[in-house]
């Protein structure tokens, strides 16, 4: 039978980029020259510190979006895992004079081991539960840092004192000490994290990812081990929240428990989906609902608690209408009316000849 | 070959599987019965997702049942589902090259294997069907792409869930080629459980019946078709 059918040539199959890949390649090169040289030179120092936590934040929304859009684990406690991210940091940035890179990849590594730790138990469960099951977690958590206190430059294995009165700032990387190269540098560190979830979309564990959502009996079928997977997927959003929360240490100098509230997690979950969990897009579109948005409402004296209305609307209108969020939305709904436009303006010329 | 004694599976009070002995020598074997008799259940038990309560399952002289499930894929149990389950983001390469990936083959060959896989199921007539993600093809070629995924690499025991259910009869019959090859394209016993006895007729020399869980009839498919037990239970007077 296989001599009668026409073969593919193996050699053609999966071999060089298609035109759209180069095109998008493009773009994305664009886009980031453009956010990492030009963008400093634009904006006012307040939007810098803007730009530079919503760089932080689209770390935290990617690693959400693992765990929701590639494994179809729902997390309400990422605020949480972010702030053991910044005191891991704190803590190490305080104690000792390593380069900032290395505490990056500490605070990482560590917040990874944590959020293993206390996730496991919560892979037997799905759905309801498992948000259930995080959202507790992350409470649990926020009561044990309000206690303990962000490191503040004390001494002993907490790292607090609270009878300090000149509390020094966390330090940053001697290259991005101003706040226009900090967001710089917040910006490469993103786009390495962005980096390493795409390697890790494009190659095995991506594909044993799809299966699992998709369907966890076929992915038993082809040979997937489900927890060893989706440990994987969490260990991968816990480090990468983790690094957020050492970038964020040193963007803000100075961290509070008070800055992490429970709540902000379900707000985060909420923009995630809304920028769409499915593509990396959705991160960067999130990230900008949760940090931009805010920012620009309170510059031009609007209320912030108008966006808990906006994005319980924005919520509803994503599940509803757009699965893949704005960020699969946005640029379809805009082909679609350029076509529409392309289609009218013929006629519309035709007529008035 | 797989040998199946005293299998039996209960969820609850219910009897899924009623002390089954079958032995399946090689080739491509069928299973009919009808609905609710404990077809895919047997095929669940094989491949891992549910627990017996008794019984022995040996297939080429190894204990089926002490292997994690996942591990039994890598061994070489494969399967394809009663609702198709290809998936639907990835390519059909991807598809087929995620089950190789997880399996005990090395990557060298993985590349030629997987399009040996799709190029045996026909899939690449079209020279861009295997980079096509899956959502986009018909039901027929998703059928195929399990069928690809449950060939590819070295299987040793392939399970086809009612892979022509709801397929058109040209479609179906190209399937039923492909069948009737995986045994002697891949050395691996294939057990085919399907509803279209025209189907089972043509890829299987040996069929089985089951019925409320119960084995009523095995041997020759010509044989057992005529089997009065298998006329009364499932295939009705004409």
């Amino acid at each position: 039978m296989r001599d009668t059918l026409v073969r593919a040539d193996p050699r053609s199959v999966r071999q060089k980029p298609g035109r759209s890949q180069l095109i998008r390649a493009a773009v994305v090169t664009v886009l980031l020259l453009f956010t990492l040289f030009a963008l400093p030179q634009l904006l006012s120092l307040y939007y810098i510190d803007t730009m530079t936590q919503v760089a932080v934040y689209s770390m935290v929304t990617l690693a959400l979006g693992v765990l929701a859009g590639r494994v179809g684990l729902v997390s309400l406690g990422q605020v949480a895992v972010l702030a053991i991210g910044a005191w891991v940091a704190a803590r190490l940035l305080f104690a000792t004079t390593q380069p900032y890179p290395v505490i990056l990849l500490e605070a990482g590594l560590i917040t990874m081991v944590a959020g293993v730790v206390t996730g496991l138990p919560a892979l037997r469960l799905r759905g309801l539960y498992l948000a259930l099951i995080t959202l507790m977690l992350a409470g649990a958590i926020t009561v044990v840092l309000a206690t303990v206190n962000f490191p503040n430059g004390g001494h002993g294995f907490l790292g607090y004192n609270g009878s300090l009165v000149h509390i020094p700032p966390i330090r940053r990387p001697s290259i991005a000490s101003n706040d226009p190269a900090y967001f710089r540098y917040a910006v490469v560190v993103a786009i390495l994290m962005f980096l390493l979830v795409l390697a890790h979309i494009k190659t095995k564990p991506g594909r044993a990812w799809a299966a699992i959502r998709q369907s966890e009996p076929a992915a038993l079928a082809a040979g997937i081990n489900i927890t060893l997977y989706k440990l994987w997927a969490l260990a991968l959003a816990s480090f990468i929240t983790g690094v957020a929360g050492g970038v964020l240490a040193g963007a803000v100098h100075y961290l509070y428990s008070i800055g992490f509230p429970t709540q902000d997690s379900i707000t985060l979950l909420a923009v995630t989906l809304m920028g769409g969990v499915y593509s990396m897009w959705g991160a960067v579109v999130a990230a900008l609902l949760y940090q931009f948005l805010p920012a620009l409402l309170n510059n031009w004296g609007v209320s912030a608690d108008w966006l808990t209305i906006l994005f319980g609307l924005g919520v509803l209108q994503v599940l509803t209408t757009a699965p893949a969020g704005l960020a699969d939305q946005v640029p379809r709904d805009l082909a679609r009316l350029g076509r529409l436009l392309r289609r009218r303006l013929p006629q519309s010329q035709g007529q008035t000849k | 070959m797989i040998e199946v004694e005293g299998l039996t599976v209960r969820y609850g009070g219910v009897t899924s599987l009623d002390d089954m002995n079958l032995t399946f020598e090689q080739g491509t074997c069928g299973l009919i019965g009808p609905n609710g008799a404990g077809k895919t259940t047997f095929f669940n038990v094989l491949s891992g997702f549910v627990r017996p309560a008794a019984g022995t399952v040996r297939a080429f002289g190894v204990d089926l049942l002490s292997m994690a499930h996942f591990r039994r894929a890598r061994w070489g149990v494969r399967r394809t589902f009663q609702t198709e389950q290809a998936i639907e983001e990835l390519s059909v390469f991807d598809n087929v090259a995620m089950v190789h990936e997880h399996s005990r083959l090395g990557a060298s060959t993985r590349r030629s294997d997987v399009l040996d896989a799709i190029g045996f199921t026909g899939l690449d007539a079209d020279a861009k069907t295997p980079d096509a993600r899956v959502r986009t093809l018909t039901a027929g070629q998703r059928r195929l792409v399990e069928v690809a995924r449950a060939v590819v690499g070295r299987p040793r025991l392939v399970l086809l869930d009612e892979p022509a259910a709801g397929l058109p009869e040209a479609e179906t019959s190209h399937l039923g080629e492909v069948i009737r090859a995986i045994p002697e394209h891949t050395g691996a016993l294939t057990i085919l459980v399907d509803h279209d006895m025209s189907l089972v007729s043509a890829c299987c020399a040996t069929t089985a019946v089951l019925d409320f869980g119960k084995l009523i009839a095995s041997g020759p498919t010509a044989a057992v078709l005529r089997n009065d037990d298998v006329i009364r239970a499932y295939l009705g007077v004409a």
